[in-house]
Order: C-alpha cells, then sequence, then structure tokens
C-alpha cells in the first residue's frame, strides 16, 4: 500500500513535480543553467552545452523507441537534416533579401517541419515491421541522408564531403556569436522541449504511444489508429533530433557529415538505455553519462600519459569500449536505466526510517 | 443494434465460420457458447475488425462495418475484452482504464504540448468521470495506482472491463469474462455484468464456459459448433434442444 499519498483534488492528483524531490531537483537545474553563463569557466560552458543539444536529441528519441517501442537507428540522420538545412536556409533567405535578425524565427520552425516529413517518409516502414526488421530500415535511411549529402552533385549546396561554414543566429538584432549565449539559448530550448514532451504524455495523443508500445492490437480495440500514431511519434521524434541539429549547426562554426553518420545515432541510443527508456528523466541521467564518458576519459588520459601520441590515439577505442560495456551492464542488470535507480532511492528515502526498498 | 449476417470466415482450408446470423436485441445480454474451437472468438474477431469476414456482412446501429478498421468500429461504440487479458502490462490501473477514453477526447497534437487549458480541462474531466463511474463502479479504488503486472488475475479482469466500460460503448463484447475464476471470483463478476447492461444500458455479447452463468444472465443464446450455428433462442429453448445437448452441454446424469 502507498501510504502517505493524500491528494484533495484529481488536478493535485494528476500533478507532474508530485514530491518534493522532483520539484527540488527541477528548481536546482534550472537555477544552475541560469546561473553558469555567468560564473562557469569555458570548458564547463562547451560540455554543458554538448550536452543541451544532446539532450534535445535523446528526448526525441525517447518518444519513439522509448514511449511508442519502435526500434529507429536513424536519429543521426534527422539531426543532419535539421543541422544542415540552418545553413542552407540561411543562404536562401539571404538571397531574398531577408533581414538576419529574424532568420532563426524560419530556420528553426520552417525545418522542423521539413524533418518532420521525412521523418514521417522515414516512419513509414513501421506500419509493416517491427522490432529488428524497422531497426535495419531506419538504419538504411541514415546512409542515405549522408550519401545525398556527400554527393558530388549536390555539393554546391551541402558542401559535399568537406562540409559547410553555418552562420551564427541573429535573434531581433542579438547576434549569439560566443558560446556563453548559445549554452543559454540551448538550455531554454531544452527546457522547453522536455516541458512540451512531457506534457505529450499527460494527454491521450501520448497514452496512446505508450498503448501502441504496450499491445498494438489491444490499442486498436480502443480506437486507436495506429497508422496515425506511429507516424506522429516518428514526427515528433524527428522534430526534436532537427531542432538539436539545428542548434548544432549554431552552435558550432563548421558541419562535417561525418558527424552525422552511425555512430552518433547508436551514442544517442547508448543514451537512451543508459538513462531509462520511455522515462522523462531518461534522457537527462543518459545524456549527462555519455557527454561525461569522453570527457573522463580525456582527463585520465591526459594524467597517465601526459599527452603522449602513442597513448593518446588509443582514446577514441576506450571510449567506444566503455560505451559498450555501459549498454551491456544496463541491459542486464537495470533494463529501465538511471532513471529506475533514482526512482527506487526516492521511495527509499520516502519510507525512511521505516521500511527499506 | 448489432446484428452478423450470414458470416463466413476461413483460414486457408479450415473453416472457421460457416454462415452465422443473428442480432443482440438492444440492451440485453446475449451469449455465445460451444466447444473449444466453435469459432466463438474468431466470431468476436470479425465483429472488432481482426477479421475481414469472406462473405456475409456485420451491422452496427443499422450500418454496415464489414470493411471498417479495429479502430474506427471503437469510435463507434464497440469495446470488447479479451480471454487471455491484453491490458497495458507496463501501466498503472488507472492509466489502462483512461485509455478507454481514448476515443470520446478531442486533444490534438498542438494543444497535447502546451497541456495548460483545453488538454488540462479534458483530462480532468475524463479523470473525474473515470473515477466516479468507472473506478467506483467496479471497486477497484485501492488498485489504481499499482501496474498490472503485480495484480491478480481477477482484478485484472475487473481492470479490463473496466477499461471497456470507459469507451462508455453502445456494444460490449466479452470473451470469458470468468475464465480461470472461482465460484466467488465468477458471482461478482456475473453482477458487475449486470450492472453495466441494467445501469449503462449496454448491449453485452458474452463468450463464456461457465455454462451456470450464461443461463442466468444471457435472455439469449446462440450456439456454435465447427463454424456452424447449431441452436439460437432463450436459455431454455437451447438447454432442450438435441443438438446443442449432444455437441456441447451433455446429457444429464
Amino acid at each position: 500500500m502507498i501510504t502517505g499519498d493524500l491528494k484533495a483534488t484529481y488536478a493535485a492528483d494528476e500533478r507532474v513535480l508530485n514530491n518534493g524531490y522532483k520539484q527540488a531537483f527541477v528548481l536546482a537545474m534550472a537555477a544552475l543553467c541560469a546561473l553558469m553563463p555567468f560564473i562557469a569557466n569555458d570548458y564547463i560552458i562547451l560540455v554543458a552545452s554538448q550536452m543541451g543539444i544532446m539532450l534535445i536529441a535523446v528526448v526525441g528519441v525517447n518518444v519513439v523507441i522509448g514511449y511508442t517501442g519502435l526500434l529507429s537507428l536513424g536519429h543521426a540522420a534527422f539531426m543532419a537534416i535539421g543541422a544542415y538545412s540552418v545553413p542552407i536556409l540561411h543562404r536562401l533567405m539571404d538571397n531574398i533579401g531577408l533581414p538576419d535578425g529574424i532568420m532563426p524565427f524560419i530556420a528553426i520552425p520552417g525545418a522542423i517541419a521539413i524533418s518532420a516529413i521525412v521523418g514521417i517518409i522515414v516512419g513509414l516502414p513501421s506500419l509493416r515491421v517491427k522490432g529488428l526488421y524497422l531497426a535495419v530500415a531506419t538504419l538504411s535511411a541514415n546512409f542515405i541522408i549522408i550519401f545525398l549529402i556527400e554527393l558530388e552533385a549536390l555539393a554546391p549546396w551541402t558542401g559535399g564531403l568537406v562540409g559547410l561554414n553555418t552562420p551564427d543566429p541573429n535573434i531581433l538584432g542579438w547576434v549569439f556569436d560566443t558560446q556563453r549565449e548559445m549554452f543559454a539559448l540551448i538550455a531554454a530550448l531544452a527546457f522547453v522541449t522536455i516541458l512540451a514532451i512531457q506534457n505529450l504524455f499527460r494527454t491521450r495523443v501520448g497514452r496512446a504511444f505508450i498503448a501502441i508500445r504496450e499491445r498494438d492490437y489491444s490499442a486498436e480495440i480502443l480506437g486507436i489508429s495506429l497508422f496515425r500514431y506511429k507516424l506522429m511519434s516518428f514526427a515528433i521524434s524527428a522534430a526534436c533530433c532537427r531542432l538539436a541539429g539545428a542548434l548544432f549547426a549554431y552552435f558550432y562554426a563548421r558541419i562535417l557529415p561525418e558527424q552525422f553518420e552511425l555512430a552518433l545515432s547508436l551514442q544517442l541510443v547508448a543514451a537512451l538505455i543508459v538513462g531509462g527508456m520511455g522515462r522523462t528523466m531518461g534522457p537527462v541521467f543518459g545524456v549527462m553519462i555519455i557527454v561525461m564518458v569522453p570527457e573522463v576519459l580525456k582527463f585520465t588520459f591526459g594524467m597517465v600519459a601526459g599527452g603522449a601520441a602513442e597513448v593518446a590515439q588509443l582514446r577514441a577505442p576506450v571510449q567506444e569500449i566503455v560505451f559498450g560495456l555501459l549498454i551491456i551492464f544496463f541491459l542486464m542488470f537495470e533494463p529501465l536505466g538511471i532513471n529506475q535507480l533514482v526512482d527506487r532511492g526516492i521511495r527509499a528515502l520516502n519510507r525512511w526510517p521505516f521500511a527499506r526498498g | 443494434m448489432l446484428e452478423v449476417r450470414d458470416v463466413h470466415l476461413s483460414f486457408g482450408g479450415i473453416k472457421a465460420l460457416q454462415g452465422v446470423s443473428f442480432a443482440a436485441k438492444p440492451g440485453e445480454i446475449t451469449g455465445v457458447i460451444g466447444p473449444n474451437g466453435a469459432g466463438k472468438t474468431s466470431l468476436f474477431n470479425a465483429i472488432s475488425g481482426f477479421y475481414q469476414p469472406d462473405r456475409g456482412q456485420v451491422f452496427f446501429g443499422g450500418n454496415d462495418i464489414s470493411h471498417l478498421s479495429p479502430d474506427r468500429r471503437a469510435e463507434m461504440g464497440i469495446a470488447r475484452t479479451f480471454q487471455n487479458i491484453a491490458l497495458f502490462r507496463g501501466m498503472t490501473v488507472l492509466d489502462n482504464i483512461k485509455l478507454g477514453g481514448h476515443t470520446r477526447l478531442r486533444t490534438g497534437l498542438w494543444s497535447a504540448l502546451s497541456y495548460f487549458g483545453p488538454a488540462r480541462r479534458e483530462e480532468l474531466e475524463l479523470r473525474r468521470e473515470i473515477e466516479e463511474k468507472v473506478i467506483d463502479f467496479l471497486e477497484i479504488d485501492h488498485i489504481r495506482k499499482y501496474p498490472i503486472t503485480i495484480l491478480p488475475y481477477g482484478l485484472q479482469k475487473r481492470v479490463e472491463l473496466g477499461r471497456a466500460l470507459a469507451m462508455q460503448p453502445k456494444v460490449l463484447l466479452l470473451d470469458e469474462p470468468v475464465a480461470g475464476m472461482n465460484r466467488e471470483e465468477t458471482a461478482d463478476m456475473a453482477r458487475f455484468i449486470l450492472d453495466v447492461q441494467e445501469q449503462f444500458g449496454i448491449t453485452v455479447l458474452l463468450v463464456e464456459h461457465d455454462m451456470h452463468m450464461v443461463m442466468d444472465i444471457c435472455s439469449h443464446i446462440v450456439v456454435l459448433n465447427f463454424g456452424q450455428q447449431i441452436a439460437s433462442g432463450t436459455p431454455a429453448e437451447v438447454s432442450g434442444d438435441p443438438g446443442v445437448i449432444e455437441a456441447y452441454l451433455g446429457a444429464a446424469a
């Protein structure tokens, strides 16, 4: 029996931040993000910005893999579309002479729509195939998009193998040309994304996704159109990744096709598995770990070898091994991820000192 | 209300249904009985839309629905439960039942993303309605926050009935609602089914092997054997029918 869970109204019972720990955590994170641009050093800002971008993408991956239960390995492609559409759309808008200050307002939502449409197309196989077969189908989408970007014929627009220089966002005259400013933008958008997706799962739309994951024929019998909701899930997920991609393009000075290859898709999925699939906070915990791993390795390698070249080249393979071990560890011992560990901790705290577990 | 007219259904060489015809009277409980493999569940699947009949039609409220998908039929007001409980196991009781309300809600993607405003109003209204009409009615308020996996079998059956009721259906198909239950649980479930019919006026179609219950609560019974409809009528008529006794009921010892 759950004790002490007393509410006077249905509204109070439906709240998301339904205990003090959650409220405190969200407030602390918000305060931290608000203060960081003023107090943190450049290195921390860089790592935190990477986390923010990854986070938005993983939140998107969570919608399709974690909540709807459709295994997709093509999400790096959506990020690529997001990233590439920024310089391309900017160039188009330059050509028609739009002022710089309003370009991000068109580049971001305009191309979220593009990516959502591509997401729907990539999601089409999900209507016929499930599980591993779907993973392979979406995987091919990843290769096709990268192939198109690297294609010689499209190189005048995409830059081909050598990539593209990307503009700094200019929002109503304020140019975000430092990483500090970009971090503030990324953090704000990450909060908005998580909030919006969390809201989704408080309503019939999100519940329909979960129902499809749990038992698709049972969902149909309740009047949920699999066609509509599977594609909607892909579209939402692609749109999040596209937003992450756009921020990626704005954040870095240059984008390259190789940044969006399969390794990135796998990294997104790894973050999700480690953090906890199908849970709001899963991506948050997962991204913290996945972005920290390379940084910690960099630090340890620096300490141990002091920058010797032959040791430094081992870092990339070691990083892959650590990712692999993390995934195996969590799949075997805690398939619900860090989120579950945290939940268990909170439950134990609630009952302490009267009972354990 | 619900009418099945000359439905034929076959899988390869197996003829699952051969010319089944009956009409479920509005607001009453109609039973479908027959030995294992008689085609009862196939009939339910044809009515709820998982199978398209090879021949014949299914009518609902006077409209031919034979070619509609399951979700369209659900929207029109056909709810069902499954023989092997088909709840969403990873979710709580409350979320399962809320899913029953899916077709009655209107929240779209954009209002869902922003939540506050129309989506919130609608969700809270759904919550209130479910609490007052379904959870109270089925006496499952103590387990509303529990995940399905930890519930005993009998309660899971009851939650599945609750999910179907949350759809506020016009017709409710129950596939073996008391299979595997003991006497007491069976009596409880029978009472709930009668209450559903009396309080909500829902037309019920019931597949069941528990003859005591079927004879007690159904006003009309259809008997299937090897896909063929061998009898239909009131409980008294059916239980006296020599064909039914031979195929299914067995002679009184």
